[in-house]
């Protein structure tokens, strides 16, 4: 940034106010770069040091129609100066590039919260495209706001002219404008942006400094009027020591299996078929070929998990992502590989179903199809990560699992995590575990079902190991040769073996930690997956006030923690919050005959804190 | 030594560069498990030229027994792995080709099979065929043809001709059958050729062809299902009429057949028609046939010589040259790998932005 503007500023104002943490929206038409402005706010945001969490919320269109409802994309963030675990519940501050944003997003602005808007956007057309019939700036319905309208569109033309870009590239620098006008706000430095633009156009000279100009422009802009009274500081949040960086859960869920791969000393093979919300793990992963990540563009989503089984009965670590449908498609090879016994990791992103359903709106409502969906007696292991950085280190623990039980495991993600970032303080390479990987190659001992006593895991002897060839498929199996066998007796023992297996993993996962009262007391919160944060933090607010209520969160779910009936005796009321119909407490009931009681949200949006603050109360 | 898809301790990647000290034969190919097709299934006989060919493609390739794998989806075709004794991989129905492509991404020096039918391959998995020969995978696909669903006892498939009655079409399928070298030609599969299970010396003739191509390799055997179609391939290839209604193709040679060699086949325009060569006595504008032709317009127009006007084409369609699948995958890998500072976890991790606190 300018250190002059920042003199200038400082000079006229002796005070700023400080706040411990703001929630702002940004809103906009899908073509007004709404996603890559939040993100570069988060980015800045991190680098001062602040706490944060994001919540990006886009349609499933890529462009609808200019203008309209359907359109509106929007990017939530929470900086703070404290711990905080969530995007927040309702934002304090909407920055709405157009009509349509501002008549999506405004029910969910807190009472007196701050509108900044695009005055340029507020003609009849757009207007009309928004459903308004007048201009809601002149009805008295934004009254209980504090309302600032800034003609952003003709202010970024201006700022951009300089660099004489063709008048659509020039519009589309708007976005910059609006960052910049929040930066003045909230008191920001300008040159780690400026540093991103740069990168991120620096193919394109012209384009990176229309957007710088526009960025500075902005910032200039709402210095020069003022546009609040007093300039806003939330100060550096006091975070464990170390070194940190921002991720969001699809970019730490790869890292982490290419981690995982270094780690077991094997190559990783990702087999994928593009779909929404996983695909970034297919682009993220496909860009690190240098740690021999081999990437296939499967013809579709069975071709993906198909070419995964292939790829570890070949000895390497087979992995596919998908969401959705695409897991259905999957369900098939998945009993595959719990009859071949082979070590494959499947990623879900969940989002809302069923069938096509929401594609860009995360659900947990796949559960069930984890635990049970498929033909047959069918265990397979699932775990769940419970945040976006979390997603690295369940990333490596789904491969310790597969390659030690010889099982599939199924990693469950969703698209609030996958989306969703957060600051993460990195590990170093050498603190994280080993994955030991041993083929067998003793002619000797061999028999393609002989299992390790303690495990139950079958040898993985690989194609090209003299001496060993054998045949594996999906046929039963005979005990011990792996020959095909149709014996009544043997196919018992069979599926018994393979649901013990699964069973086993229970004495290799940590068992599950009370936070809060590990003695018992009156309501114990149960949750997995992405609601980590809105559970924590409604918890705690209870806490505070005196409530007896304690959560536990559980990243496996099949099987679950050796000492989860134990812990569930200690409380009185069982509370689980989901994103589905009751699919964890239906597991819970039928395992262990609790009462649990269920929070059930279906609306492709995650928790809000209140709303679980609420249910607590509720329920104490 | 992850960084490198073809790892260097796989026992397999060792033993690879080593000669096979004995020379091995039909037995050591042949697994210890019962064999259960029907009796007389043509099937047997596929079995039988393969495990007799085996010993010839591993010598003359270097290649050690444990680096092949025969790998299947579901039918009776697909059995025919439990039988070789080699490493072997019974897969779901259709799917085959995905299973071998991931295989081969990730082990590349392996040789691998893959051994379905008309059901598997061209219904079920015709996706999965289809991507895997565009790709060029260096797989030998072997499609056992026999135009019913025997393991499901008696279906009409795929490639039935139009009107069979069988089970599920009591009066007759009004469904046009595919031509299996037709699709093959069209995914662009750089080698392509058909036999038949009854003439022992020219399937292993295209099964030794089939080892010797890098790259995505499709056969389609007429294959006999005596109990659920039996006969289908007797208008052309019994012994008395197969040389007058068939016609096995051969490299830069014109294309002839019948007894005595007296008949030909020769292009009027864009149309084929057969002719007398005892009368003409001239060979001159006879169809040549070139199996590397870059463009796959002639393959398809042999592949659509059909009986009765035509006789049955055997033999090699297209054999063309064409860099890998895994190959052009595992060179990019292994270049990345190659480049200085590559593979560091730690800056893997750190990338981008980062802040300390302290």
């Amino acid at each position: 940034m300018s250190l002059k503007t920042e003199e200038s500023s400082a000079e006229r104002r002796s005070a700023y106010s400080d706040t411990e943490n703001v929630i702002i929206r940004f809103a906009g038409d899908s073509g007004d770069g709404m996603q890559i402005t939040g993100s570069m706010f988060t980015q800045n945001a991190a680098l001062v040091g602040n706490d944060i969490s994001t919540l990006p919320d886009f349609p499933a269109e890529i462009r609808a129609p200019a203008g309209t409802l359907p359109g509106v994309s929007g990017f939530q963030l929470n900086f703070s100066s404290r711990d905080i675990k969530t995007p927040g519940d309702a934002p304090e501050v909407l920055v709405a590039m157009n009509p349509a944003a501002l008549k999506v997003n405004l029910c969910d602005l807190i009472p007196g919260g701050m509108i900044v808007l695009n005055s340029d956007m507020f003609g009849g057309n757009n207007l009309k495209k928004a459903g308004y019939t007048t201009d809601p700036r002149e009805t008295g319905e934004l009254s209980g706001f504090q309302v600032i309208s800034v003609p952003i569109s003709n202010l970024t033309l201006q700022a951009v002219k300089p660099t004489g870009i063709g008048q659509k590239d020039a519009a589309r620098c708007k976005n910059m404008f609006a960052l910049g006008l929040m930066f003045w706000v909230y008191d920001r430095p300008l040159d780690p942006t400026i540093r991103v633009i740069q990168q991120k156009f620096g193919k394109k000279p012209e384009i990176a400094e229309a957007n710088r100009l526009a960025l500075q422009a902005g910032y200039n802009y709402a210095d020069t009027v003022e546009i609040v009274p007093n300039q806003i500081r939330v100060s550096k949040c006091v975070l464990p020591k170390g070194v940190y960086r921002m991720i969001t859960g699809n970019e730490a869920t790869a890292i982490g299996f290419i981690a995982a791969s270094k780690l077991a000393g094997r190559p990783l093979f990702y087999g994928s078929y593009p779909i929404t919300p996983a695909s970034d793990i297919l682009h993220e992963l496909s860009r690190h070929k240098s740690f021999g990540v081999v990437t296939f563009q499967a013809e579709d989503e069975i071709a993906a998990i198909g070419s995964v089984i292939g790829a570890s009965f070949g000895g390497a670590l087979g992995l596919t992502g998908t969401s959705g449908p695409g897991i259905a498609l999957k369900s098939e090879a998945i009993g595959l590989a719990v009859m071949l016994e082979l070590p494959i990791v499947i990623i879900n992103v969940q989002r809302g179903g069923p069938s096509t359903g929401l594609p860009t709106k995360t659900e947990q409502a796949d559960l069930l199809q984890a635990v049970c969906g498929r033909n047959g007696e069918c265990p397979v292991c699932v775990i769940a990560p419970s945040t976006p950085s979390d997603c690295f280190h369940m990333a490596i623990e789904a491969f310790r699992i597969a390659v030690r039980h010889m099982v599939p495991v199924i990693f469950l993600s969703d698209g609030y995590l996958a989306n969703g970032a957060e600051p993460w303080l990195m590990p170093r390479s050498e603190d994280l575990p080993r994955i030991p990987v041993k083929f067998h190659t003793d002619k000797a001992t061999f028999q393609p079902y002989a299992r390790d006593p303690e495990t139950l895991a079958r040898m993985w002897a690989i194609p090209g190991t003299p001496g060993l060839e054998h045949r594996i498929g999906g046929l039963e199996k005979e005990d011990i040769t792996g020959n095909v066998s149709y014996d009544p007796e043997n196919h018992e023992k069979m599926v018994r073996i393979r649901a013990e297996k699964v069973d086993r993993i229970a004495n290799d996962i940590p068992p599950v930690e009370v936070m809060g009262d590990p003695e018992g007391g009156d309501v114990l919160v149960i949750g997995w997956g992405s609601t980590y944060g809105a559970i924590d933090q409604a918890v705690g607010r209870v806490r505070r006030r005196g409530g007896k209520v304690s959560s536990i969160h559980l990243k496996y779910l099949n099987p679950f923690p050796s000492n989860l009936g134990e812990v569930l005796q200690r409380f009185e009321k069982i509370l689980v919050p989901e994103m589905n119909m009751g699919q964890l407490a239906m597991l819970l009931r039928a395992r262990y005959l609790v009462d649990a009681i269920g929070l059930n949200k279906i609306q492709g949006q995650p928790f809000k804190i209140k709303e679980i603050e609420r249910k607590i109360e509720e329920v104490l | 030594m992850n960084g490198d898809p073809i790892s260097t301790n796989e026992p397999g990647a060792a033993a690879a560069v080593l000669p096979a000290t004995t020379p091995m034969t039909k037995a050591d190919f042949t697994s210890d498990q019962i064999v259960r097709w029907c009796p007389g299934c043509g099937d047997y006989s596929i079995l039988a030229q393969m495990q007799k060919v085996m010993p010839n493609i591993c010598a003359r390739h270097n290649i050690p027994r444990e680096n092949v794998v025969f790998m299947s989806g579901i039918g009776c075709s697909s059995r025919f792995p439990y039988y070789m004794n080699t490493y072997g991989f019974h897969g779901i129905h259709g799917r085959a080709p995905t299973f071998a492509t991931g295989l081969k991404a990730v082990r590349p020096e392996l040789q691998v099979w893959v051994v379905t039918g008309d059901g598997d391959g061209l219904s079920i998995g015709g996706n999965h065929l289809l991507h895997a020969l565009r790709r060029n995978v260096d797989l030998k696909i072997l499609l056992f043809n026999n135009r019913i669903y025997g393991l499901t006892k008696g279906q009409y498939s795929p490639t039935s001709e139009i009107g069979k009655k069988t089970k599920s079409s009591p009066i007759g399928t009004v469904e046009m059958p595919i031509n299996p070298i037709c699709i093959a030609l069209a995914a662009e599969a750089t080698f392509v050729a058909r036999t038949i299970d009854t003439d022992t010396k020219h399937l292993q003739e295209i099964l030794e062809r089939a080892a010797d191509h890098k790259g995505s390799v499709f056969v389609e055997i007429f294959q006999n299902c005596n109990i659920f179609n039996d006969g289908a391939f007797e208008s052309f290839a019994a012994k008395p009429v197969r040389e007058e209604k068939t016609v096995i193709l051969e490299h830069g040679k014109p294309v002839v057949f019948g007894k005595d060699r007296k008949k030909g086949i020769r292009l009027v325009g864009w149309k084929p028609e057969v002719v007398d060569l005892s009368v003409a006595s001239d060979t001159t504008g006879l169809l040549v046939h070139d199996e590397k032709a870059e463009s796959g317009t002639l393959a398809y127009l042999l592949a659509h010589l059909m009986e009765p006007e035509f006789p049955v084409p055997l033999g090699v369609f297209r054999a063309i040259e064409r860099p890998t699948y895994e190959g052009l995958l595992t060179q990019q890998v292994k270049e990345a790998v190659g480049k200085p500072g590559a593979g560091n976890l730690d800056s893997l991790i750190r990338a981008g932005d980062t802040w300390t606190v302290d």
